[in-house]
């Protein structure tokens, strides 16, 4: 099946009208650049680095603000380096915890190389193993998992990644795009502290 | 096991408490097994099992970004799985505490933990950690405690290796 779905479109409506109490993570590459066409703020923390840890971010910091929202949004690529931290996250069963993963079925940074999320009949330079994300994190114990492929589905997406009780985990098939990236800050220091700042106050 | 060395277990526990470390990231390990009892039976901290140590690092970025402080209980084969994410507390400039109990180090019996045990102190030195090294039961509290401050008050990434010389190697049926 061939994905419709464009990614920034899925990031805008996920961070519409954000308050203050919405804390987003964002994997290194694309996810990074999306949240920051959505519009950068503090309570943003764009990755550049450190591929397989974006899950896991998202669940410290969900455990330590229980009354806020943590929202994950990452790719395929970083999801499938870090998938035993889905077993993690199931074993802590935090309410306010959001997991999207944008899975275009490619390594974006590098070129576009299949990951193993693309079909096994892809062609031989373009397999990939057929893994589904969603049946992956249903079986790591987390129990509230869906895939979103439509444009309908898109509204009760938002609402479930925004409110409804976690874990959440969503797998959302999105299109092949290049797009022009929207580059946040690069200071790890710097993005790590406004942050703080603005969940914690002046420190 | 002899009562010193029940001692320093337990002044770990109160060390970690003392410093309102509130998130306990570990994979089961026999050497830290009574700590890690003492975290999850403990009110005011969460003991977090991982699949792999690397999730740790992030874990502890994540509590950091929420104002709570974490600690990390690993083995030496674990700093391995650990590498690029190490790397995080230099980038952002955020504390890492990580008690690691040696494998491969004096006395071991298993040679395939030799290697990484003694690459260990290295790996954590070029990825930009602080590492101390504990081999006397009286160092371990004192030791935990400058680490603790140390990372907790500089932002930086500060590792104990807790040596064979005190945990002892395993002995696989042999003494």
């Amino acid at each position: 099946m061939t994905a419709t779905l464009h990614r920034r479109d899925v990031v805008k409506a996920l961070m519409q009208d954000p308050t203050d109490d919405l804390l987003v993570i964002a994997g290194l590459g694309q996810c990074t650049w999306d949240i920051t066409a959505a519009g950068d703020r503090p309570q943003n923390l764009p990755l550049w680095g450190g591929m397989g840890g974006t899950v896991m971010i998202g669940l410290g910091l969900a455990l330590a603000q229980p009354r806020k929202r943590v929202l994950v949004i990452t790719g395929d690529g970083d999801m499938l380096m870090g998938l035993g931290s889905l077993a993690t996250v199931a074993a802590q069963r935090s309410a306010n915890l959001a997991i999207v993963v944008l899975d275009n079925e490619k390594f974006g940074e590098t070129g576009n190389q299949a990951t193993h999320t693309a079909p096994v009949a892809a062609g031989p330079s373009d397999r990939g193993a057929g893994t589904d994300l969603t049946a992956v994190a249903r079986g790591c114990g987390i129990a509230d998992c869906a895939t979103v492929t439509a444009e309908a589905e898109v509204a009760q997406l938002v609402r479930d990644a925004r409110a409804k009780a976690g874990p959440i985990f969503r797998t959302v098939k999105v299109m092949v795009e290049t797009l022009p990236a929207a580059m946040p800050p690069k200071d790890g220091a710097h993005l790590k502290d406004r942050f703080r700042q603005a969940v914690l106050g002046a420190a | 096991m002899t009562m010193a060395t029940a001692d320093w277990r337990e002044q770990i526990f109160e060390t970690l408490q003392g410093h309102d470390i509130r998130q306990v990231y570990y994979v089961p390990d026999a050497g830290h097994s009574k700590l890690i009892e003492a975290c999850q039976n403990s009110n005011s901290m969460r003991a977090i099992v991982l699949t792999t140590e690397e999730e740790a690092m992030a874990g502890t970025l994540g509590a950091w970004l929420g104002g709570e402080k974490s600690v990390t209980l690993m083995q030496s084969s674990g700093v391995g799985n650990c590498i690029n994410m190490l790397g995080l507390s230099k980038t952002l400039r955020y504390p890492m505490l990580m008690l690691i109990t040696m494998r491969g180090d004096f006395g071991e019996m298993n040679p395939w933990q030799n290697a990484m045990g003694q690459a260990t102190p290295k790996v954590l030195e070029a990825t930009g950690c602080i590492v101390f090294a504990v081999d006397r039961p009286e160092d371990v509290q004192p030791t935990v405690n400058a680490a603790a401050n140390m990372a907790f008050e500089g932002n930086q990434a500060v590792a104990v290796l807790l040596r064979q010389k005190l945990i002892g190697a395993k002995s696989f049926g042999k003494n």
